[in-house]
């Protein structure tokens, strides 16, 4: 196994156990990992992060749908505003300075950290 | 369904869905207490119907991104089909480990990436050495 194919297993895992332990989406261990361990420019990390994600959310979907928790029409409901959310947020971020994501994230982390102590 | 719960949803949702695209999250930190609150949902039920709207959206963010040339499509797809391993890892830590001290780990992590983070925001990407 490659040196960065056992990375991007260790960020999967990561992601997965993360997950698990304290319900925040991958994407906030996922988007720092691909930055600061596989060189990844930060957009190329984000979209990557969302692909991730995919698989991620459609697994523990899965799981969830089996125990007949999810409900699709709300999934819609919430889901299709966020899409159009989507299309715009990533069309801005392509206008936004290249480091944009990499400050985004510093704050973000941070708040979440603040939150994750204080709770 | 009352006017002021849809237009919740809307809000909501697209805030979500504009954060989801700036910055590679799910949303779920802001669909989960969206559909609690405007959906009349359980706390369980929320987390399992926001991992749908997750799909839908990162799904679209994905195919957006792969458009602005933005996509790793084999790196992202390695990572999410190796997540159910770390959910595994993930339970099993959860039964050994107090609670607490999980959360002033991954709090003091989250720390540690925000400062390298930071200062790569503010050194201009010419000047960057290569990163290790």
């Amino acid at each position: 196994m490659s040196g960065r194919l056992l990375r991007l297993a260790v960020i999967g895992t990561a992601a997965g156990a993360f997950s698990a332990l304290f319900g925040v989406g991958g994407g906030t261990v996922i988007v720092p990992l691909l930055i600061l361990w596989l060189a990844y420019e930060d957009r190329e990390a984000t979209g990557t992060s969302l692909a991730a994600i995919v698989v991620i959310a459609a697994l523990a979907a899965g799981a969830h749908g089996l125990y007949g928790n999810v409900d699709p029409l709300a999934a819609l409901l919430i889901g299709t505003p966020a899409i159009g959310g989507v299309l715009a947020g990533t069309a801005l971020q392509q206008q936004l300075p290249e480091r944009f994501v990499s400050g985004a994230f510093a704050v973000l982390l941070v708040v979440s950290a603040v939150v994750l102590v204080l709770s | 369904m009352e006017a002021a719960d849809l237009i919740g949803l809307l809000v909501i949702g697209l805030a979500a869905g504009v954060v989801s695209g700036l910055v590679g999250v799910g949303g779920g930190v802001l669909f989960v207490p969206a559909i609690v609150l405007f959906l009349d949902e359980t706390q369980v039920r929320a987390e399992a119907t926001s991992l749908l709207a997750m799909v839908l959206v990162a799904a679209v963010g994905a195919y957006r991104q792969g458009g602005y040339g933005n996509l790793r499509l084999r790196d992202g797809l390695i990572v999410g089909l190796l997540s159910p391993v770390g959910v595994g890892v993930g339970t099993v830590v959860a039964n050994e480990v107090p609670e607490r001290t999980l959360q002033i780990a991954f709090a003091a992590v989250q720390l540690f990436f925000a400062y390298r983070l930071a200062r790569r925001a503010l050194r201009p990407p010419e000047a960057a050495p290569t990163e290790t």
